[in-house]
C-alpha cells in the first residue's frame, strides 16, 4: 500500500510535467520552430511573463514568509507552554489548536469573514477584508496550528534538564530560555516554518471566501490556479500548478540542506 | 558546608518528611538508596529547583531556603550530562562565565584550567554529539565547577558509565575534589561507587535519611 502511494505522487508529479512537455512540443510542431526554441517558448515561460502571474508569485512569496514567520513566533511561546507547563484548561487549549488543522478550509475562510464583522475587529475589517492582510491572516490561521504542533513536539523531545542547569549556572528562565533551549529548537523551528510556509502556498479555500480571488490585489499562486481552471486555460494553470511544485520542492530541499548541514556539525 | 534541616518537600503525590543531613566544607558527600527513594529530589530542592514546605537548607554560612537557583552557587552535575547540542565543549566551559560577563581573557584562562585538570583538551572545539559517555560527564562537571561554586551535586553521573569508565571517572571525580576543596553531595544507588568515594556516607530508606559513615558519634 505504501508502494501506491509514493506511486500516486509521483505519478502525479510526472503527468504534470509530461503534460506540459507535450503542450510545449504542440507549439513547436504547430508553429514550426526549433527544438531548442521549447526553452524560451513554453508554458511556464509563457505563465512567468504575464504580470498577472508575476504579482501572484510575488504576493505568494511574500504572503507565505509573513505567515510562515508570524506562525513561529506565536508557535515557539505556545508550544513550550503546552510542552512545558501544566496549568488548568491545557487539554481545552490542545484542542481549540486541533480546530484549524480539522475544519474544513472554507469554513475558515467563511469564520474569518464573520469575525470581522464584529467589533473590535469590524473597526479595521475596510483594510483587512478582501484587501492584502486577509491573505496573509488567512494563511496564518491554518498554517499557526501546524507550527504549534511541530514547536511542541520539538519541545517535548529537549531534555528539561538543560534548562534546569542552566538555571543552576546563573541564567534566568528568560536567559535559559534564550541561550540555551532555543539553539536546541533550531532544527523544530526551521521545520515549523518551512511548515507554516508550505502549508500557506497550499491555502486556497480560506483565501477565496475571506480575501477574493481580485486580479493584481489578492490572486496567489493557488488562487491562479482557479481562475485559470475558470477561463478555460488548463495550460496556465497546470504551468502555474508546476511553478507552485517547485518552489514548495526548492524549499524542502533548502530544509534538508540546512537541517544536514546542522546535523553534521554537530 | 552542606546543612539541610528538618526538610520536608513535595514532589506531586511523592512526599519527603522531616530529613536532615550535613556535609561538612571540602568534604564528599554520597547520599545512597534505592530508585524512588527520593534522592533526587533532595538534590533538586538543594539545587533550588523545587521549593521547601518545611525546614531549611544552609549552604556554606548562608541560609539559601527561598533563594533563586541563579544565585545559590550550586554546581549541577545531572545523570545523563544534560550537555546543550548546540554548544561546544569550550562553549560549555566558559557559559557560565560569559552569564557573569566575565572578561574574556578571564573566562579563557578558566577554560584551560578546566581543560588541564580533566583532561579535555583534544575536546574543546567538539560539540557534544558523538562524545562518549566518561567524555560527556567530564564536560558536564566542567561546567559545572567553572563558577568556582561552593557546593557541587552530582545526580548519579557515573550510572550509565561501563565498569572500567566508572572507576577511572570515580577516581577523576575524588582527585577533582581534592584539588578544588569544593563540598560535594553525590547522589547515587551504586554501593561500589559510594565506598569509593564518602567521606561522609549517607542512605536514605523509608523516607529517613541515616548517617553511615562515619557514625553520627564520632562524626566532626
Amino acid at each position: 500500500m505504501g508502494g501506491t502511494y509514493v506511486v500516486l505522487i509521483v505519478g502525479m508529479l510526472v503527468a504534470d510535467a509530461a503534460y506540459m512537455t507535450e503542450k510545449t512540443f504542440d507549439g513547436i510542431t504547430s508553429e514550426g520552430r526549433s527544438i531548442l526554441s521549447a526553452i524560451s517558448h513554453n508554458p511556464i515561460t509563457t505563465a512567468l511573463a504575464d504580470k498577472r502571474i508575476q504579482h501572484s508569485i510575488w504576493l505568494s512569496l511574500i504572503s507565505c514568509t509573513m505567515s510562515a514567520v508570524i506562525s513561529v513566533l506565536v508557535a515557539i511561546p505556545m508550544g513550550y507552554l503546552i510542552s512545558r507547563h501544566e496549568f488548568r484548561g491545557k487539554r481545552l487549549l490542545d484542542a481549540v489548536l486541533d480546530i484549524p488543522i480539522v475544519l474544513p478550509p472554507l469554513v475558515i475562510g467563511l469564520s474569518l469573514l464573520i469575525l470581522f464583522q464584529f467589533p473590535p475587529f469590524r473597526w479595521i475589517a475596510r483594510d483587512v477584508v478582501y484587501q492584502v492582510p486577509s491573505v496573509v491572516l488567512a494563511q496564518f490561521s491554518v498554517a499557526c496550528a501546524f507550527a504549534v504542533r511541530t514547536m511542541k513536539a520539538t519541545f517535548d523531545h529537549i531534555n528539561p534538564r538543560c534548562e534546569d542547569v542552566a538555571v543552576t549556572l546563573g541564567c534566568s528562565r528568560a536567559q535559559a530560555f534564550g541561550w540555551v533551549l532555543l539553539p536546541e529548537a533550531e532544527r523544530g523551528i526551521l521545520t515549523a516554518f518551512t511548515l507554516a510556509w508550505a502549508r500557506s502556498l497550499g491555502e486556497f479555500g480560506p483565501l477565496l471566501i475571506f480575501s477574493g480571488a481580485t486580479r493584481m490585489k489578492t490572486e496567489v499562486l493557488s488562487t491562479s490556479v482557479f481562475l485559470e481552471m475558470n477561463v478555460g486555460d488548463i495550460e496556465a494553470a497546470v504551468a502555474v500548478s508546476f511553478i507552485m511544485v517547485m518552489a514548495a520542492v526548492v524549499v524542502l530541499i533548502l530544509t534538508r540542506m540546512i537541517g544536514s548541514d546542522h546535523h553534521a556539525i554537530q | 558546608m552542606i546543612q539541610i534541616e528538618n526538610l520536608s518537600v513535595r514532589a506531586g503525590d511523592f512526599r519527603i518528611q522531616n530529613v536532615s543531613l550535613t556535609v561538612p566544607s571540602g568534604k564528599y558527600g554520597v547520599l545512597m538508596g534505592k530508585t524512588g527513594s527520593g534522592k533526587t529530589t533532595i538534590l533538586e530542592t538543594l539545587l533550588g529547583l523545587r521549593s521547601v514546605s518545611l525546614g531549611r537548607i544552609v549552604l556554606g554560612d548562608q541560609d539559601v531556603t527561598t533563594m533563586n537557583p541563579a544565585v545559590r552557587g550550586v554546581g549541577y552535575v545531572p545523570q545523563d550530562g544534560a550537555l546543550f547540542s548546540s554548544m561546544t565543549v569550550r562553549d560549555h566551559l566558559d557559559f557560565a562565565l560569559m552569564i557573569r560577563k566575565a572578561p574574556k581573557s578571564a573566562c579563557q584562562q578558566r577554560v584551560e584550567e578546566l581543560a588541564d585538570l580533566l583532561g579535555i583538551e583534544h575536546l574543546l572545539d567538539r560539540k557534544p554529539k558523538g562524545l562518549s559517555g566518561g567524555e560527556r560527564q567530564r564536560v558536564a562537571l566542567g561546567r559545572a565547577l567553572s563558577f568556582q561554586p561552593r557546593v557541587l551535586c552530582l545526580d548519579e553521573p557515573l550510572s550509565a558509565l561501563d565498569d572500567d569508565t566508572r572507576v577511572r571517572m570515580c577516581e577523576l571525580l575524588s582527585d577533582v575534589q581534592k584539588k578544588t576543596g569544593t563540598t560535594t553531595l553525590h547522589v547515587t544507588h551504586n554501593r561500589d561507587e559510594a565506598e569509593r568515594l564518602a567521606d561522609y556516607l549517607f542512605r536514605i530508606e523509608d523516607g529517613q535519611i541515616l548517617q553511615v559513615r562515619p557514625e553520627p558519634q564520632s562524626a566532626v
